[in-house]
């Protein structure tokens, strides 16, 4: 008796737990099937865009299926070509030159701001703080005509100036709050340090802020390089000849100019345009959840 | 190598508040001293406008000939151990180590020479390829105090560099800083070092002289045995030696031999109290440290009777807790000594050694029982 109660409570004791297994397990099936439904919900626009995107014009109308019955790459090569003299690496490349120095003159811009704003005791702080908050509060329609006026007083209209100079001189206010918040979070410790040990107040920005404040700086960047990609009304109002245009004005180009709209060419371009953002984003992905306080500091 | 003085030395912040009433402060080249005090009495600030961390309000700071008041941090001679270590997290600790020497654009074979010998001190060898966050309490403090030692500076300064580690490795870590600072003495590269605690076991161990401070002033500099034997007023009396020294107010006589009254009792206090005394009768603090009084039968000449409230046993002594009048006295009592029979309720009385009682001015706070 005494050496079989033991054993018994043993197999007790496991098929409880067998049960309980199995309905975790059983639980687990339940949230990741409506995971998965909403999930597949949530994708399938995008996923109909790349499979229509390898259709034929009239299938993309005649059958429901996200499947291509007949695969083809004619929207590609045709889209690409554009009605227009240029082509879409030309459009792609002014993108580029509006999203490269934006993205990096913000990166830049942004962080000296942050950093004085965080950091140092200066007069008229308070009222410069304000102001950068009013800012980020004021609805951008409000500011649109008076912008627009300056820059064609400045002569730059037509040009990819007034797309990216604003940003690049700590024009968003939303990125100046970002790090000025990441950096309340960061112990000023580190700085005091880097300054017994003979840096200079920008040698300490460079070789102590700048790297602690890496996971926000990428993350300022990759939104910036985000909206850019994908902002429409800003070019739609500065730039006006076509050679100038950047892809997300390029995409509504096809749509314009052509009386039977082409639909598989604007749809392959829409993936090729979706390509850059969803490649940078998942290239950068693991500094979003890289933490930041890597142990500098303990206690 | 360099002394360091602090003349009148003023902290107001910004907000108005004034942290530091005009201290004076000297503290010998090659010296070891130790800032200490209650919470909040501004051993941090201090401390960090001697780093040029805080701007100086008013008053000088001199180290060696320059006066350093308006001087960057870096040109100060001076190196820095934080409470939280402050190590740069996103460098590994020979980076760390070598930061400060880099940036004054040092030979690199001369940082790497630095670096090796700063590591064999601290035995830090086999961390120096490991980042802050792959470094447990006590070495990221070692490699800390590394980072300190590479620049041989002038002057060193800790802020409370112990108190984030366990007992344990705070015992050690003090003998090596203790060790350090021989060590560096009997090489002839003597380092001037300001170390600011809150612990009192730190300061006593470790300091040439201890500077106590309270609410922005200085009460007393002093090596650790004046400041135990010979304290200059009752805070100091109260804050140094553990448990504390009981202090109560009471009523000196002194025609004759010196006589005290305290709650209703009388005591003659022999022992050339009269010799040492400053000042004449009146109301005074009567002073007694729990290891100077002896635990006697209840009503014995010359003690003071209560009721013992408390008997803690602390092993090789014990702290009898009585109550005479309304205040709270502590005796310690060596454990072989002790009357194990006594408990709660029980009367019991305390006999002061007359040689070691002190008597405090009421309203000034001073020592009248120190002699001429
Ligand atoms: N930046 C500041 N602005 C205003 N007051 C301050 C500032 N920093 C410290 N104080 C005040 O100055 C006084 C001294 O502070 P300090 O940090 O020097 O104390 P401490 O002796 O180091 O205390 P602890 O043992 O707690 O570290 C405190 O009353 C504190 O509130
Ligand atoms: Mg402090």
């Amino acid at each position: 008796m005494t050496s079989t109660s033991p054993a018994k409570m043993r197999s007790a004791l496991t098929a409880t737990e067998l049960k309980l297994r199995r309905q975790q397990r059983r639980g687990a099936a339940i949230r990741y099937a409506v995971l998965l439904v909403f999930g597949l919900i949530m994708l399938y626009p995008l996923i109909w865009l790349i499979g229509a995107s390898f259709k034929t014009n009239s299938e993309i109308f005649s059958s429901p299926s996200f499947w291509p019955k007949e695969p083809t790459l004619d929207g590609y090569i045709n889209g690409w070509q554009t009605s227009t003299p240029y082509t879409f690496a030309r459009f792609f490349m002014n993108s580029a030159l509006i999203i490269i120095p934006k993205t990096i003159g913000t990166a830049i811009s942004c962080v000296l701001v942050a950093y004085g704003f965080a950091r140092f005791e200066f007069p008229g702080k308070r009222i410069l703080f304000g102001t950068v908050i009013a800012t980020l509060l004021l609805p951008n329609v409000v500011t649109r005509i008076p912008q627009y006026l300056l820059f064609r007083d400045l002569g730059w209209l037509d040009s990819f100036l007034p797309l990216w100079v604003p940003s690049a001189v700590a024009g968003d206010a939303f990125f100046v709050f970002m790090l000025i918040q990441f950096l309340r979070a960061i112990p000023r410790d580190m700085e005091e340090a880097a300054r017994v040990d003979g840096a200079n107040t920008l040698q300490t920005l460079v070789f102590i802020v700048v790297p602690m404040l890496m996971p926000a700086i990428i993350s300022v960047c990759l939104f910036q390089f985000m909206w850019t990609m994908n902002d429409f009304l800003g070019p739609l109002i500065y730039v006006s000849s076509v050679e100038n245009y950047p892809v997300s004005l390029a995409l509504k180009l096809s749509i314009d100019t052509t009386e039977a709209f082409d639909w598989n060419q604007i749809l392959a371009m829409s993936v090729l345009t979706l390509a850059p953002s969803l490649l940078v984003f998942f290239v950068a992905q693991k500094y979003f959840i890289e933490g930041i306080s890597t142990g500098g500091v303990k206690g | 190598m360099a002394d360091l003085q602090l003349k009148t030395v003023e902290k107001v912040y910004g907000s108005g508040f004034k942290a530091v009433h005009g201290i004076d402060l000297t503290v010998e080249d090659g010296e070891f001293m130790v800032l200490v005090g209650p919470s909040g009495c501004a051993k941090s600030t201090t401390l960090r406008m001697i780093a040029g961390l805080e701007t100086v309000t008013g008053g000088e700071i001199r180290i060696g000939d320059t006066v350093v008041n308006d001087l960057v941090p870096g040109k100060r001679g001076i190196a820095m151990v934080f409470q939280n270590y402050a190590l740069y997290p996103h460098m590994k600790v020979r980076r760390n180590l070598s930061f400060g020497l880099k940036l004054k654009r040092e030979p690199q074979q001369k940082i790497d020479r630095a670096t090796n010998e700063v590591s064999g001190i601290l035995e830090i060898e086999e961390l120096l390829d490991r980042l802050p966050k792959q470094l447990s309490g006590g070495q990221a403090q070692r490699v800390a105090v590394g980072r300190a030692l590479i620049k041989s500076p002038e002057v060193f300064l800790f802020d409370e560099p112990l108190s984030n580690l366990d007992a344990k490795l705070r015992a050690s870590m003090r003998i090596r800083i203790t060790d350090l600072h021989k060590r560096l003495r009997d090489e002839g590269r003597p380092a001037t070092v300001i170390y600011v605690t809150h612990d009192q076991v730190e300061a006593m161990t470790m300091g040439d002289r201890i500077c106590v401070m309270k609410d922005g002033h200085i009460m007393q500099v002093a090596d650790p045995v004046t400041l135990y034997e010979r304290p200059a007023n009752a805070f100091v009396a109260g804050f140094i030696g553990m448990p504390e020294m009981n202090l109560a107010p009471a009523e000196l006589s002194a025609d004759g031999a010196p006589v005290i009254t305290l709650a209703g009792q009388t005591i003659r206090i022999g022992a050339g109290l009269a010799e040492r005394l400053t000042r004449s009768d009146g109301p005074v603090t009567f002073g007694i440290r729990p290891q100077h009084v002896e635990v006697v039968p209840p009503g014995t000449a010359d003690a003071l009777t209560g009721t013992i409230h408390n008997i803690e046993f602390m092993g090789h002594e014990v702290n009898l807790h009585l109550t005479i009048g309304n205040t709270n006295f502590i005796a310690v009592v060596p454990n072989d000594k002790f009357d194990h029979s006594m408990k709660r309720g029980d009367h019991a009385a305390l006999r002061p050694n007359g040689a070691r009682v002190h008597l405090f001015d009421p309203s000034s706070d001073q020592n009248i029982s120190l002699g001429h």
